[in-house]
């Protein structure tokens, strides 16, 4: 039987060191697969075992070390027996001289391979995105399934077959040296940004998945413990806190999403912002800006501004000409030709829109960006086109809802 | 562990021998073998005839059936492959990043199964 206090401790437990037993346990197997069947059997192990006994001493190192027994179990049933006697071997003899797993710098080391072999670029982002989740972070597959709002099933599929393309593609699990470092930091830092928009610009606006923004805040904090001399994750950390800041004001009383310009900025959280801008120019000092950290100042410089009007449209247009320069990414420029709509007129920054056309087509906030630019320059059919044509590739409901007001304000 | 880089090219991209893009493309794949040998990561590689010289074969109870072209019906073709044997898959990206194809078709990277015994 078990007892529902064990159950929770149990999920406690991996919540907070799920995370650090894996890594450890991918190490001592190194086999990813294996490493996760036999901390799930381990942990199964425990809700009986505790459940009659009570919790042990310390209970992870009690799940760490059933969890290498159980890998031996499991390699000695394996059909490949002989060819695994090393591996067997190798766990035998770790388990007889089990150093004492808590200590904190090869531990700290283990999680980063960890993270950078989930992150992995030839992985794809969403996959990534859940297999961080799941073993970094130590949520259940269900959780993950919710968090993408995936049939369960399905979820453990995607898991089972991205641990399987680690073991056969020859993905490593260590830390990059420094000729991939700077690509695979960017990976990692790309998947935990996704990880936060995810639950941030949640595809339900009637909901901010907190759960996951959360999960990504935790993760690049312990990014940033583990690579203290970069200055992006700090920069990510800093734009996810400042987004994170604003929460409580972007949806309205009815649920719906409000712009920036009709927030009311009494609810951003301003611990959280003093937060985010402290690390951000940390991070600045460093004199590497990266994105994340670009990205970033322009938030602040939101964040900071008293009222929509007296945000400082100018040196936000200045940050997007040297995101821009360094990337010539069309989002960049459309969002650089709303902040000169601002700092100058709308009917300067129209013609900026034209050139986008091609590669944002597609893309819902283009469509409602020009329709505001078309409105506010007094080109009101045409407004009206641009706000039908942004409604018809809304997403969201609450999207939807919001551009129609709009369309029938003009 | 070894992989193979399939390098897939839409024919009608392709650089003609007689374009000077030719020379240039071809100094690309010198450069890459130079660099393959160099790290003695290349194990064998060589460039196809043309998909429409393919000849495609089912054995079906016991009798070929041999048929004219290419098995799928995708724009960019097999023109070519690499088999290099490299220590992670991030090895294997960086030098298949080398072929020139790359820059215009896809290189496909597979490793290559090993049995045990």
């Amino acid at each position: 039987m078990v007892l529902p206090g064990i159950a929770a401790a149990v999920d406690a437990l991996m919540r907070a060191d799920g995370g650090r037993l894996l890594a450890h346990l991918v190490g001592a197997v190194r086999d990813f697969q294996l490493a996760e069947d036999s901390l799930q059997d381990a942990l199964e192990s425990a809700l009986h075992h505790w459940s009659r006994n009570g919790l042990p001493r310390s209970p992870p190192a009690w799940v760490m070390q059933t969890a290498r027994r159980k890998a031996i179990d499991r390699l000695r049933r394996s059909a490949s027996f002989r060819a695994k006697s090393a591996e067997i071997a190798h766990l035998i003899d770790l388990d007889a001289h089990a150093a004492d797993w808590t200590e904190p710098e090869p531990i700290a080391d283990e999680r980063l391979k960890l993270i950078f072999t989930c992150c992995q670029p030839a992985i794809d982002r969403k996959t990534a995105v859940a297999l961080t989740l799941r073993s970094v972070c130590g949520l259940k597959t269900e959780e993950v399934a919710d968090a993408f709002l995936d049939a369960e099933p399905a979820m453990a599929q995607r898991l089972v077959r991205a641990r399987h393309k680690i073991a056969k593609a020859g993905i490593t699990y260590e830390v990059p040296g420094p000729e991939h470092w700077p690509a695979r930091l960017e990976s990692v830092l790309a998947v935990l940004y996704l990880m936060f928009n995810e639950g941030y610009a949640s595809s339900d606006a009637r909901y901010i998945r907190a759960d996951l923004c959360d999960e990504a805040i935790r993760l690049a904090r312990l990014l940033i413990d583990l690579c203290p001399a970069e200055a992006e994750p700090e920069g990510l950390l800093a734009l996810m806190l400042l987004h994170h800041a604003r929460r409580a004001g972007r949806l309205g009383a009815d649920g719906g999403f409000l712009p920036l310009d009709s927030q009311d900025r009494s609810l951003w959280d301003r611990a959280e912002i003093a937060d985010g801008v402290r690390l951000l120019e940390h991070a600045l000092r460093r004199g590497r800006p990266g994105p994340y950290q670009l990205q970033a100042a322009i938030v602040a410089i939101h964040a900071e501004a008293p009222s929509f009007i007296e945000t400082d449209w100018r040196e936000i247009v200045l940050i997007y000409d040297v995101l821009i320069e360094r990337d010539n990414n069309s989002v960049y420029r459309l969002n650089r030709a709303v902040a000169l709509s601002f700092a100058e007129t709308a009917a300067a920054a129209l013609p900026l829109l034209d050139p986008l056309e091609e590669s944002l087509g597609g893309y819902q906030p283009f469509h409602a960006a020009k329709a505001d630019l078309l409105a506010r320059a007094g080109r009101q059919e045409e407004a009206r086109q641009a706000y039908t044509q942004a409604i018809t590739l809304a997403a969201a409901p609450a999207e939807r809802d919001f551009l129609r007001v709009k369309r029938d304000l003009i | 562990m070894k992989y193979m880089a399939l390098i897939y090219i839409d024919p009608s991209r392709m650089t003609p021998p007689d374009s000077p893009e030719f020379g240039k493309m071809m100094s690309g794949y010198r450069e890459a073998n130079e660099t393959y040998q160099r790290d003695g990561v290349y194990v064998s590689g060589d460039a196809l005839q043309a998909a429409s010289t393919a000849t495609t074969i089912r054995v079906r109870d016991g009798r070929t059936e041999s048929m004219d072209g290419p098995f799928t019906e995708t724009k960019e073709q097999l023109a070519g492959f690499y088999i290099l044997d490299c220590a992670s898959l991030d090895d294997a990206i960086r030098y298949a990043a080398l072929i020139p194809g790359a820059a215009h078709g896809a290189v496909e990277i597979r490793p290559i199964m090993v049995f045990d015994r």
